[in-house]
């Protein structure tokens, strides 16, 4: 795995340490919007090696913590039927709704099935043509290729008995809510690497002008963070705004425009409720009208859905980088990663679980064995 | 752009908690938190005594004289304290539930035979005796049983044990998973020799025999049709000669333990509590095989938590640490043997990983099972 340890380097990580060290002369607060570089900050220990002027915030870039409770009560209503098998990513399966979740659907006998890939949806789709394969489409840009492709291939090849619950929703949108908020702290944004992959860097622009602020395009790495954290330093430093790309070997300013038109036959933008924040306006994905068939919301209607929602957990200032996981009352307390109250509890890539599994704050934070 | 509409910062939803789940979950088996739930909160109020509390791999009791206490539960300690050290029993049971039945490396069969054999062993005992219960389906081809019972008694000769009872039950098809197999076994710890999970001190040293992670991504390499380049195998081996020549070249090691489900870091949580001190690790000294370390990064899960069938973690004192990592080298199953951490008297029943580039992080228990990330 040379690629790996390329961008895991002990030498070279202290070096870009010292280098953001050395041009910081200020408090600056930088959010990484996407889940995957949180959990991969804090798995190496990445914030505790900044300079204390240089604050991370965790932003709501995990798409299990931003999925609607009403979306996954009505996954849950779908999963229970007993004509349905029911795909899913892996770390949705332990969001909880109103009542219970999709690992305790699987438990009183729903079949409810972990997959790597949506196309998979589809062999099992004609392994059992008795039964209609629903896959609980969610995610950010990144995911929405293969989805997209999944559904196509549905159309092309004939086949009915599947169908997608779809939760796509857009980063820009969700930045530009951030950004707008009276209570934003946030000066410089590390952009999410894979989702530019898909979508390219283009949209950003715009984004940066408006807010004057700085954009960096950042990979998953140790490495890739840490550049992407210097880079983000030195322009807020220097006052230059725009968007600069380090993560050049993923991402092309156009992004993959195979992937983002394939996207664009499949799915139209509409506005989108976020868990934690409300609805924002075009931030979502929405099958166009005409594979409106494969809609697993209107194949399924589910009626007398009663969402019911708890005020003591945080996760939406947490999703918004406003506070902080160790700062709400139930963080670690009657919030575990076993027994989540919010979402950004569930997913490994949430903050909440990130700040838990590898133990932020450990010397305020019991964390059971 | 549109600015954004219905955006309220205020309300802040998050569902009800979920305070008891009403069925049983795969979690509930995956050896991490659930597991440890299920046995605090369901079993040990109705079982609980003082040699099942202990909760170590394996049952350490005295035997003879002393029986009658040790049923009680009150005399597990008690043949050191009476000041004439003797021999004492060590009993142990396991299920096998693996699908696929036949995998590199290994099969059911001699996966039933190993994870009761290693039970023992890590406990210091001589595995002497085995048996085993066979839940069949219906329908089984009695080709694959004959295969299995095969290379269970080739297990069993190559860990120098004798299954000596058994039992078999068939049910409906569809109402198991081909086949399930329960064995127990019983050894004998030497006179003298003491290892519990409630003996690592400050100072002392953490040993792993091996690669971590090997069987479980063999197995889940498997399932998902990951290919290597080369076959990846279980490592799934008995263990009862690599902790014997441990033990002779060292009587002081302080304890062992294999890290099967929830792997390495279940294993070291557990030692953490149970002694209360801190275990603190190092990521760039823990063997990992490039292939597991692939398969991980492509299934998003971490090595740490993966489960493992013929390796073992000792907790030595500082002194004697690099003579046991050299008989261990020298030992066919433990030719990888890296020294991997030390026990610090700092956080107390926590385990502390120093990352790759310098950075910090707890490893906590698993809590139920690893879940693929989406992205």
């Amino acid at each position: 795995m040379k690629y790996q340890q390329e961008y895991r380097d002990p030498v070279a990580a202290q070096k870009l340490r010292q280098a953001i060290a050395g041009i910081t002369t200020q408090p600056w607060t930088i959010m990484e919007v996407c889940g995957g570089q949180t959990h991969s900050i804090v798995k190496y220990g990445i914030d505790e090696l900044l300079p204390p002027k240089v604050e991370l915030v965790h932003g709501p870039g995990c798409p299990v913590c931003v999925t609607p409770l009403e979306l996954i009560d009505r996954a849950i209503a779908i999963a229970a039927r007993p004509e349905v098998i029911f795909c899913s990513f892996g770390d949705m399966l332990r969001v909880p709704g109103s009542k219970r979740d999709l690992f305790d659907v699987k438990a009183a006998g729903g079949d409810v099935r972990i997959v790597y890939s949506p196309l998979d949806c589809l062999k099992i789709a004609e392994q059992n043509p008795d039964r209609t394969v629903v896959f609980f489409a969610v995610g950010f840009e990144t995911t929405s290729p293969p989805n997209a492709m999944a559904v196509m291939q549905a159309k092309r090849r004939g086949i009915k008995n599947f169908a997608v619950l779809v939760s796509h929703v857009l980063v820009p949108p969700a930045m530009r809510a951030i950004l707008s908020s009276p209570t934003n702290r946030v000066q410089g944004f590390l952009g999410a690497g894979h989702v530019c992959a898909v979508m390219g860097y283009e949209e950003y622009e715009p984004l940066a002008q408006e807010f004057q602020i700085p954009i960096v395009v950042t990979g998953f790495e140790p490495l890739d963070l840490l550049e992407g954290i210097y880079r983000c330093v030195s322009m807020l430093e220097a006052g230059k705004v725009g968007v600069e790309n380090p993560y050049a070997r993923a991402v092309r300013r156009e992004g993959n425009r195979p992937a983002r038109q394939l996207v664009d036959e499949v799915f139209e933008v509409g506005d989108r409720k976020w868990r934690g924040i409300g609805t924002i306006p075009q931030s979502g994905l929405k099958l166009r009208p005409e594979f409106a068939e494969y809609d697993a919301e209107t194949r399924f209607a589910v009626s007398q859905l009663e969402v019911l929602e708890s005020d003591v957990c945080i996760s939406g200032l947490i999703l918004q980088g406003i506070r902080k996981p160790h700062e709400c009352p139930a963080f670690g307390k009657t919030c575990t990663p076993e027994r989540p109250l919010g979402a950004t509890m569930v997913s490994s890539e949430g903050a909440c679980a990130a700040y838990y599994n590898y133990g932020r704050y450990r010397g305020t934070t019991p964390v059971p064995v | 752009m549109n600015e954004p509409r219905d955006v309220d910062f205020d309300r802040m939803s998050c569902p009800l908690p979920l305070t008891d789940y009403d069925h049983v979950l795969l979690g509930h088996g995956s050896g991490g938190k659930l597991t440890a739930d299920l046995i605090q909160r369901v079993f040990l109020p109705e079982l609980g005594n003082l040699i099942l509390d202990a909760l170590e791999d394996q049952a350490i009791v005295p035997f003879g004289a002393t029986l009658g206490g040790a049923a009680q539960g009150s005399a597990a300690n008690s043949a050191a304290t009476n000041g004439h050290p003797a021999p004492r029993l060590a009993f142990t049971t396991d299920s096998f539930v693996v699908r696929p039945l036949f995998f590199p490396g290994g099969d059911i069969g001699r996966l039933a035979v190993h994870g009761t054999v290693n039970d023992l062993a890590v406990g210091g005992a001589i595995p002497l005796y085995l048996s085993a219960a066979f839940i069949l389906e219906e329908g089984l081809p009695m080709n694959d049983l004959r295969r299995i019972v095969t290379s269970l008694a080739e297990a069993c000769r190559e860990a120098n044990v004798q299954l000596v009872t058994g039992d078999t039950k068939v049910v409906d098809h569809g109402k198991g998973d081909q086949i399930f197999i329960t064995t127990s076994g019983i050894g004998i710890v030497p006179a003298g020799r003491r290892l519990s999970i409630r003996k690592a001190r400050p100072g002392d040293r953490v040993i792993v025999s091996g690669t971590i992670g090997d069987h479980g991504i063999a197995i889940m390499s498997l399932r998902e049709g990951i290919e290597f380049e080369t076959v990846l195998e279980s490592d799934s081996a008995a263990l009862h000669d690599l902790t014997r020549v441990m033990l002779d070249a060292c009587p002081e090691i302080r304890c062992m333990r294999d890290p099967t489900r929830g792997g390495v870091s279940s294993a070291l949580n557990e030692l953490a509590a149970a002694s209360n001190v801190g275990v603190h690790i190092h990521e760039p000294k823990l063997p990992v095989r490039a292939e597991v370390s692939a398969a991980c990064e492509m299934l998003g899960l971490d090595p740490l938590y993966v489960a493992n069938e013929g390796k073992l973690i000792a907790v030595v004192p500082a002194e004697h640490a690099e003579r046991v990592l050299s008989v261990m080298r020298q030992h066919p199953l433990g030719r990888n043997s890296a020294l991997i951490g030390e026990i610090v008297q700092d956080h107390p029943g926590m385990v502390i990983m120093r990352s790759v580039i310098g950075g910090d992080r707890v490893v906590t228990m698993l809590a139920g099972e690893q879940l693929p990330r989406i992205c």
